[in-house]
């Protein structure tokens, strides 16, 4: 199975999701250039973390016209799984594929730290196997990761249960003090309404060996292949009953 | 034409460097200041001066120089 890594001028996280895919036995994963215009090879697409055209104007803002991303919008359209985190996460948001925006940490601090996050939402094509209150240990490393939403938007993602991870202290709670940059409600993660895109602030890539702290990360890589696999064997199944 | 653009976080979105910015103020002996907010400024030097032109400028400041979800514009003319 093909993960395709986006390079945009500025990433600095492609060769942490490469290495980190690559690590999972049937994954592998190629780095694609920002300036390139299909995505149809693949079998899912990551948007990398960094500093995607230095940030400048907003974190994605430039980013998001990048020639790739008419592929990345019309293959998520389509329904393909599609990764962001960090950087890509706010990527995702400025090209409208995932609802808010991420502004500048309440802190005005950036914030570079392990943290706690709690699967909000069980069974998600990107949390495949985890129960909702499963906590992950993943890292984060941002000065712009505050997610914003205006109160209708909210009321859409929590009602449609797009939330699907928030900070939360080690026991669990999603409390302020867990909160490491001012996100609205704790969100570290949201997915869109078709759920096959999600964008999350912490680094799963870096938490994919538990010699680096943690392994956690890991599991969202597996969970989207497994999800592509789930998919494929019910397409089949229900192709075969049409030939029957 | 010269064009002004100006960008400013919308009322509702939270400013953590503008209320900063505020407090230092008062700080520094300006009790008075109430509120201060933070956005960009932009100066465009455009070649041409029709309508199309500032109808196209308005749907980039829109797509491209601020983000709808948190922000707000204003163009201004700017004489020669």
């Amino acid at each position: 199975m093909k993960f395709a890594v986006i390079q945009f001028p500025g990433s600095n996280c492609d060769q942490d999701c490469i290495a980190a895919i690559n690590s999972i036995a049937g994954l592998h994963a190629e780095y694609v250039w920002h300036k390139e215009t299909s995505l149809r090879d693949f079998d899912a697409i990551v948007l990398p973390g960094g500093f995607a055209f230095g940030d400048y104007l907003r974190c994605g803002a430039i980013a998001r016209f990048s020639p790739i991303m008419q592929a990345v919008v019309s293959d998520a359209r389509a329904g393909k799984l599609v990764l962001g985190t960090c950087n890509g996460f706010q990527i995702l948001c400025e090209a409208g594929l995932l609802p808010g925006a991420l502004v500048r940490n309440r802190s005005l601090r950036f914030v570079c730290e392990m943290v706690t996050t709690r699967v909000e939402v069980a069974n998600s094509p990107f949390m495949h196997g985890c129960s909702e209150g499963t906590l992950l240990r993943l890292p984060i490393a941002h000065g712009e990761g505050c997610f914003f939403a205006d109160p209708e938007t909210l009321r859409e993602l929590n009602r449609d249960r797009q939330v699907i991870l928030r900070y939360s202290d080690r026991q669990g709670r999603i409390v302020p003090e867990a909160n490491p940059n001012g996100s609205i409600e704790n969100i570290a993660g949201i997915c869109n309404h078709e759920r096959n895109v999600f964008g999350l602030m912490p680094h799963p890539d870096r938490a994919s060996d538990a010699r680096l702290g943690s392994a956690d990360g890991a599991k969202i890589f597996r969970s989207i292949m497994e999800t592509i696999n789930a998919n494929r064997a019910e397409a089949g199944s229900s192709l075969a009953e049409q030939v029957a | 034409m010269k064009a002004k653009v100006i960008v400013t976080p919308k009322k509702t979105v939270l400013d953590p460097q503008g209320n900063a910015v505020r407090d230092a103020m008062r700080h520094l002996g300006m009790p008075e200041v109430r509120n201060v907010r933070i956005g960009k400024y932009l100066e465009i030097d455009l070649d041409g001066k029709d309508v199309d032109l500032e109808k196209r400028l308005d749907g980039l400041c829109r797509d491209l120089l601020s983000n709808p979800v948190i922000e707000e514009y204003s163009i201004e003319r700017l004489s020669e």
